[in-house]
């Protein structure tokens, strides 16, 4: 093993507090009178105080602990966690874009909003879609928005009394409850022996009451559904409508669009696909596309263009629209990103995106094939597309290893864990997304990691399980962890007490 | 330090091997040994033993002797302190009934038996549900569900259990009638419901719909079923502890576990009744089974709830019986079935049924 992560013993910033010590001097009482009720009032504010290299020593020992794209392979299934590009942060970050208020006049922001309605243009395109709200402020934010457009549009045809929400098993559980929470009933169908949507069950599910199927396709074993023209009719003659999930749209950009496949809304995750930073690295953004018919329900307000008068402005004025789904705008500097992103690509560039990742997977998947240990729990005839998942139940039932075991032995060889245990339908389940940006000597290195693994397994059962041992934090408590979390200092000196 | 009692049935399902559909009664031993069947418990158990060893776990294990116990667990190479008094060749159920006992009295927070339908229903009989129990599926007849699906596994679940601690389910225990077996006939009774543990489903929990905890999955399902319900209807809820909880969120507090209640504008009016109770009660009003899937094999209609007979069934109509699933069990039984004693009646059930799995949640299921 050739991995170390550092490990410091570091107090919590509270901890380190020495009364009187500051970073920057504050302006001292304000001047005049603040208008501030009595209850709202602090006695006291209770921040640390520290020096500067105190606070930057600090936070940067706290960042050598953490682990990230830009510090390994991040093979986290689902999650599409693809380098971002450090130019898009420095565009995001110019004070045209970080500076601008959404309370400034529209002239004065002009480039903002021609960046956002190319940036739909593009997405529409990509997508195969009339139109796109970029509104939506993460992945299920834009699912629960394209129910509300489903109900909006069975509403206006006097439809309404469809109620039910069909989802295959294999979806991502954000489906599930973002139908529920749009007041859904949530009918699960389940896969085929192939991994795909079982056509026989879902024709046993729709009925007049089916407002719409949640798809995501490639679907979450990183399969593509290719009977979607038939799962499409299916949907269509019951008079339901099809929403794409775009959590795997890394698999198809350029090859195909979820608009010609038959869809009729769309949401993407553009800290996915589009190389947006997440998973604490920042907000996300989820915009919402759709067909012509559905254009009219889109959120208030939506960018457009008046070629008369040379100018871009929000348009508030759509009688028909579901309303206001966030405040002012969308996650502005997340678009500026992934805008950015989509120019420095190109067509061309995306084209490649995809079958980079998609070569990446399946070079993971052929080369874990041959690894005892590990298999495949459907028909692995066809390539995957952006993403594999692979079972250790073999593991299990020889040596009492689980998949969890296998992905917190991971982290000792210095690779992020894949999602582990999703999706629910592959028992031991590893689900393994490369993407694009990693080159063959990262991807070898982590099949190595994992034929390491599964050899430990047999012959030091005890040792794998004690891992993670190379890492700052090692073996967490999780039930206790999710159980009792401590997310505060508040919450930390209430613990303590105890 | 935590007691785990450990039975071992040194005989259950030495039948199956032979064709004798189990191993119940004295010269149906007697024969399946005349026909050469070899001991299969006591290797399971050993199994088993070896997997819970593995997790290095601590704890104290109290057993029978020979190979009621002591002899599988001094083969995994684990420490015990042995009890009770057997005759060495010749165990029956009076044993396995008299172990259990004891080990109640010692204060076993387990117990551990290897064994099938019949030696569970035996340890039932014995001592109720008071102890928790998993079963190491030995024996001919696995149709309860209080067996783990492999001797591995239990011996994981058990290792957990002792160390962290795992939440306990209802289980069922079922039994069918041997003699009726043999001859081609399948009863299967519900017996009773014993508490196990089991490992809520690990997954990353914003990923699943499903808490992956039993009890609230129950009460989940049963909001939804109280939404549905509608006044003036008549409601036949069906044995389990799934259609037990849509009573219990009603306030009815004495349904009966393993019969056939009858609910009419969210009140209990006839407890257990039987088929001709059930035809009479129901008239020309308009009626609802509701049922859970039954055991391992996810019976729904015909096994555990004989009831629920064919004209009851018919009468009802196909397209209103509920049927009632956690996740959890949906995912040990994957696909459904229906045994009517009404060929007609279960190919029409045969198909995509809808299952309710939680609040306003449903899943198509296949019954075979």
């Amino acid at each position: 093993m050739s991995y170390q992560q550092a490990r410091w013993i570091e107090p919590l910033i509270f901890e380190l507090s020495k009364p009187g010590r500051v970073g920057s001097s504050l302006p001292g009482k304000p001047r005049g009178r603040i208008n501030v009720p009595k209850e709202l009032l602090r006695e006291k504010l209770e921040l640390p105080e520290l020096s500067e290299p105190e606070v930057v020593r600090h936070y940067t020992r706290l960042s050598q602990m953490n682990y990230g794209v830009d510090s390994g392979f991040y093979p986290l299934g689902s999650c599409t966690m693809k380098y971002n590009p450090k130019v898009c942060e420095e565009l995001a970050a110019l004070e045209t874009a970080s500076c601008i208020h959404p309370h400034q006049a529209e002239e004065t922001v002009q480039g903002a909003l021609e960046l956002m309605y190319r940036l739909g243009r593009f997405l529409a395109e990509i997508a195969g879609v009339a139109r796109v709200s970029l509104q939506p402020s993460a992945g299920a934010h834009g699912e629960f928005i394209a129910m509300l457009l489903t109900r909006a549009y069975h509403k206006s045809g006097r439809d309404d009394k469809r109620d039910r929400v069909i989802v295959p098993d294999s979806a991502h559980g954000t489906n599930p409850a973002s139908a529920a929470m749009a007041g859904y009933e949530v009918v699960t169908v389940p896969s085929n022996a192939r991994g795909r949507v079982d056509l026989k069950a879902l024709k046993a599910a729709v009925s007049e009451r089916t407002a719409a199927l949640m798809l995501t396709n490639p679907n979450t074993l990183g399969l593509f559904e290719d009977q979607i023209i038939d799962i499409a009719e299916v949907i269509h003659d019951a008079g339901g409508l099809l929403f794409y999930d775009g959590a795997n749209l890394n698999g198809i950009l350029g090859k195909t669009r979820p608009g010609d496949m038959g869809f009729d809304i769309v949401h993407f995750n553009l800290h996915k696909t589009f190389a947006t930073p997440h998973g604490g690295g920042g907000p996300g953004a989820g915009p919402i596309g759709v067909q012509k018919e559905l254009e009219k329900f889109l959120p208030v307000p939506v960018v457009e263009y008046d070629r008369k008068r040379k100018r871009y402005y929000f348009d508030y004025n759509r009688p028909h629209s579901i309303g206001k789904i966030k405040g002012f705008y969308g996650n502005f500097g997340v678009l500026v990103k992934a805008y950015a992103y989509l120019l420095l690509m190109g067509a061309e560039g995306l084209n490649e995106v995809t079958e980079a990742a998609v070569l990446n997977a399946n070079y993971i998947m052929h080369k874990l094939l041959g690894v005892k240990g590990y298999e495949l729990k459907f028909d692995a005839s066809g390539p995957c597309k952006h993403e594999v998942v692979f079972s250790t139940e073999s593991l299990k039932l020889e040596t009492g290893v689980t998949a969890r075991d296998v992905a917190k032995r991971l982290l000792d060889h210095g690779i992020h864990a894949p999602t582990y245990y999703f999706p629910p339908i592959v028992p031991e389940a590893l689900m393994i997304e490369p993407t694009e940006t990693e080159p063959r000597e990262e991807l070898d290195h982590f099949v190595d990691a994992l034929n390491t693994i599964a050899q430990e397994a047999r012959s030091n059962p005890e040792k794998l399980r004690s891992a993670p041992t190379t890492t700052a934090i090692g073996k967490l408590d999780e039930a206790k962890a999710s159980r009792e979390p401590i997310l505060s200092w508040g919450a930390h000196r209430k613990s303590a007490k105890k | 330090m935590k007691k785990l009692g450990l039975i071992v049935n040194p005989i259950a399902g030495m039948g199956g091997r032979v064709g004798l559909k189990g191993t119940g009664g004295a010269d149906i031993i007697a024969k399946a040994l005349e026909l050469g069947a070899e001991p299969v418990s006591p290797a399971r158990a050993v199994e088993t033993l070896r997997s819970l060893k593995r997790a290095g776990v601590k704890f104290e294990l109290i057993t029978y002797p020979a190979e009621m116990g002591a002899a599988e667990a001094s083969e995994a190479g684990l420490e015990v302190q042995v009890i009770g008094h057997i005759t060495s060749g010749k165990t029956t159920a009076e044993d396995t009934k008299r172990a259990a006992r004891e080990m109640l009295e010692k204060d076993v927070d387990l117990i551990l038996l290897a064994g099938g339908d019949g030696t569970m229903s035996d340890i039932i009989k014995a001592i109720g549900t008071q102890v928790p129990i998993l079963g190491i599926p030995t024996g001919v007849k696995m149709h309860s569900a209080a067996f783990a699906n492999t001797p591995q596994t239990a011996g994981e679940v058990v290792a957990r259990f002792l160390s962290e601690g795992l939440p306990l389910r209802e289980a069922e225990v079922m039994d069918i009638d041997e003699e009726a077996y043999r001859e081609n006939r399948l009863v299967a009774k519900l017996k009773g419901y014993v508490r196990v543990p089991y490992e809520p489903v690990m997954m990353q929990a914003t990923k699943e719909g499903s808490t992956g905890y039993e009890l609230a999955d129950q009460k989940a399902i049963a909001r939804w079923v109280i939404e549905l319900m509608e006044r003036g209807h008549i409601y036949a809820l069906g044995p389990g502890t799934t259609t037990r909880a849509v009573a219990e969120e009603l306030g009815i507090y004495n349904s009966t576990l393993l019969g056939v209640d009858l609910l009419q504008d969210y009140k209990l009016v006839a407890r257990d009744v039987n088929e001709q109770q059930l035809l009479k009660a129901i008239g020309k009003k308009s009626a609802t089974i509701i049922v859970s899937p039954i055991g391992r094999q996810g019976f729904i209609v015909g096994r555990g709830n004989q009831q629920l007979s064919p004209a009851v069934v018919r009468r009802v109509g196909k397209e209103n019986v509920w049927v009632l699933a956690t996740p959890h069990k949906l995912r040990a039984t994957p696909t459904l079935k229906v045994d009517t004693d009404d060929a007609e009646l279960d190919r029409e059930f045969r198909g995509y049924i809808r299952v309710i799995t939680g609040y306003r949640q449903t899943c198509m299921v296949k019954v075979v």
